[in-house]
């Protein structure tokens, strides 16, 4: 079906049952509760699941398939950034020009950034991209400051030409829409204590998000996707084999550019606004951080890492000592204090640690990421279901899954 | 008719002569052996063929057309495969995989943009990877991460791989180095057959005399980078100047 295989055709699907279900399953907690500030069901947070996804989906590709390490595709994120919000300040406020042309533009500069950068490999390349990326975000702070708007960056104003919407009523704002739907838009379905929110942003991005794991499932699974394999696995046996490895490098960082214009171009319809600090290099390695967290390599371990980074940089970085402070009442003063001191520096502004922690963790016991200590879950379950017969050890599982 | 002409071809490596004034023909259809003691510049010899070395002097070409600056990919794209001596698979995919990889290259050129297609739809090239595992025997082994081979079964990989892309010259260094004798048996009837059913020209590099007298029609016997003498394997056996490379080259 679709071209897809039994096991990807499964894994899509579920995948698209949780997008679709993701306010209600972020939201487990009841509104008021203590713990209601582990929600993450909220349309900003949402938004930026499944946008970090696509980032991270779109950067497996180069990263995962060909082992390329890029350390500059925020630029790409950015550059994105920038291209949709000019269409909304000169065409129109409807999202669909914005994202494609942050598509295309990114893509554009993809194509110039990774053919220099790809005459290099390890290490030198990237440091080339990061180069790049530090030299995009050095311009956009200064002197490309009449395209980008320097250090307040852009955002639709009454005033811009709009060419194809018409003019605004009297005192109204530009609101980024889909062929009307408002971005903004959100309906509350409150159950009991529980309140749900139903984003019209989020969804638009979550049928992107989707429709971009479809393709890299495609890709991953293609001839061109066991091509990008070979250039991370011998790129000496693949030129004696016949095959130009260039090319191919080149296309998938084009490909992973050109996602992360599609994630740069969301956020622009998402929250209308655009900086240069969008190309920072922390944001370069975040992306880096997300798909090994994850899992490089693997279909679904960007998006888990993605989401894992962005719930502790927007849950964890909310707890404060007074959080703390209630959740350990129930022990005896001295001891509570004691605790509270301890836990402190892993929350809130030091979520950092947290993650540095975990990151490092991972790395070190789980070099298949996330996705690698889920399959070791599921073998366990497996081993003890077929406890008695002799223990064959569990297959090796598709370098791909 | 040759094929494949090696003339006054000379490489150094800093004050080493790897190569020194090497001629060689290669007959087209021929199994053309190269022995000769370790060091004798052999596999240097095709590195200069296959691209990865440019010969200081001298030329190369196959069937007519000069191989020097030409790259490795393009050079195999005329019909040129090499195994390795120490074996050159991507060890990260499967077997399977592996096999599928020359024959996308040999269909569809050094590059295409095949991202929406899916391998079960291609139907010949999937029958042919096939074949080509079973013809080298490792048909039970096409889901094994190819890493995780024998050594062995990785040059029979390697090898499946080069033939499965029908070159009309096949380069081949120590072919059946670490393989057990029934392995090296095997070998030796898979080439003799590919080669009489698929007329490919094949340059063999050898230490397994055994091996060199079962296919070989030529051989040239190697030393300190000069080819020393060049005969059928009859005559070479008993040539005195063979013994003394042999004997003298240790
Ligand atoms: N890239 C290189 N740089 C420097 N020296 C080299 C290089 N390649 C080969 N040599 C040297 O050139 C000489 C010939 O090496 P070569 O590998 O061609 O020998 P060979 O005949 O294939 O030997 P063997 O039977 O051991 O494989 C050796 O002395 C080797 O050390
Ligand atoms: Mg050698």
């Amino acid at each position: 079906m679709l071209g897809l295989g039994k096991k990807d055709i499964a894994l899509f699907m579920i995948v698209a049952l949780l997008t679709l279900l993701a306010p209600f399953i972020l939201n487990p907690f009841p509104e008021g509760s203590e713990l209601a500030q582990f929600n993450a069901g909220y349309p900003d947070l949402m938004q930026r699941f499944v946008i970090f996804g696509i980032f991270a989906i779109g950067f497996n590709i180069l990263f995962g398939l060909t082992g390329y390490l890029s350390f500059g595709h925020a630029a790409f994120l950015g550059v994105g950034s920038y291209a949709a919000i000019w269409m909304m300040k000169l065409l129109t406020m409807n999202v669909i020009p914005a994202i494609i042309m942050a598509v295309i533009v990114a893509g554009l500069f993809s194509v110039l950034v990774g053919y220099i950068s790809l005459r290099r490999s390890g290490i030198y390349f990237a440091i080339l991209t990061l180069a790049f990326a530090q030299m995009s975000y050095a311009l956009a702070y200064s002197v490309l400051t009449p395209i980008t708007g320097g250090e307040t960056g852009l955002q639709p104003k009454v005033s811009d030409p709009r060419l194809f919407d018409g003019a605004l009523a009297e005192g109204a704002t530009p609101q980024a829409n889909l062929f009307g739907l408002d971005m903004g838009a959100s309906y509350e379905m409150a159950v009991g204590n529980w309140l749900f929110t139903f984003n019209a942003g989020y969804y638009v991005a979550a049928a992107v998000m989707l429709a971009s794991f479809y393709v890299a499932i495609r890709i991953f699974r293609s001839p061109f996707g066991i091509m990008l394999r070979a250039v991370k696995s011998n790129q000496q046996r693949m030129n004696y084999t016949g095959l130009n490895s260039k090319p191919y490098t080149l296309a998938a960082f084009v490909i992973s550019g050109m996602y992360a214009g599609l994630a740069g171009g969301l956020m622009v319809a998402m929250d209308t606004q655009v900086g240069p600090e969008r190309m920072f290099w922390t944001a370069s390695g975040e992306v880096v951080l997300m798909t090994i967290l994850g899992g490089a390599g693997t279909l679904i371990g960007p998006v888990l890492g993605a989401g894992m980074i962005k719930y502790m940089e927007n849950i964890v970085s909310k707890i404060n000592s007074d959080i703390l402070h209630t959740w350990f009442a129930f022990l005896p003063d001295g001891l509570e204090d004691v605790l509270v001191a301890m836990v402190y520096p892993f929350v809130g502004k030091g979520w950092h640690l947290t993650l540095g922690i975990v990151f490092m963790l991972v790395v070190i016991f789980l070099p298949g990421g996330l996705v690698e200590g889920g399959q070791r879950i599921m073998n366990l379950f497996r081993r003890k279901k077929r406890a008695g017969d002799d223990s064959t050890p569990a297959p090796k599982s598709h370098p791909a899954e | 008719m040759s094929i494949l002409e090696i003339k006054g071809v000379s490489k150094r490596f800093g004050g080493l002569k790897a190569l020194d004034d090497v001629n060689i023909s290669v007959a087209e259809n021929a199994v053309h052996a190269i022995i000769g003691p370790n060091g004798a510049g052999k596999s240097t010899l095709l590195n200069c063929l296959v691209g990865k070395l440019i010969p200081d002097t001298g030329s190369v070409t196959f069937q007519g057309q000069s191989l020097l600056g030409i790259k490795p990919h393009q050079i195999n794209q005329m019909g040129v495969s090499r195994v390795f001596q120490t074996p050159e698979i991507f060890g990260d995919l499967s077997v399977w995989e592996n096999v599928l990889i020359p024959l996308f290259a040999r269909r569809d050129g050094a590059f295409r943009m095949h991202a929406f297609e899916t391998i079960a739809n291609e139907a010949d090239i999937c029958d042919k990877a096939e074949q080509m595992l079973i013809d080298v025997n490792m048909q039970d082994k096409m889901h094994m991460h190819a890493a995780s081979l024998s050594r062995g079964d990785k040059r029979r990989l390697e090898m499946a791989m080069c033939l499965s892309q029908e070159p009309k010259l096949l380069l081949l260094d120590e072919p059946t180095a670490g393989m057990a004798r029934a392995d090296t048996n095997n070998t030796i009837d898979l080439l003799k057959e590919i080669q009489a059913s698929r007329n490919i020209t094949m340059a063999i590099i050898e230490h397994d005399m055994h091996v060199v007298f079962s296919l070989a029609e030529r051989v040239t016997v190697m030393a300190q980078g000069t080819p020393l003498v060049e005969d059928t394997p009859d005559n070479i056996k008993g040539h005195p100047k063979v013994q003394e490379a042999y004997l003298g080259g240790h």
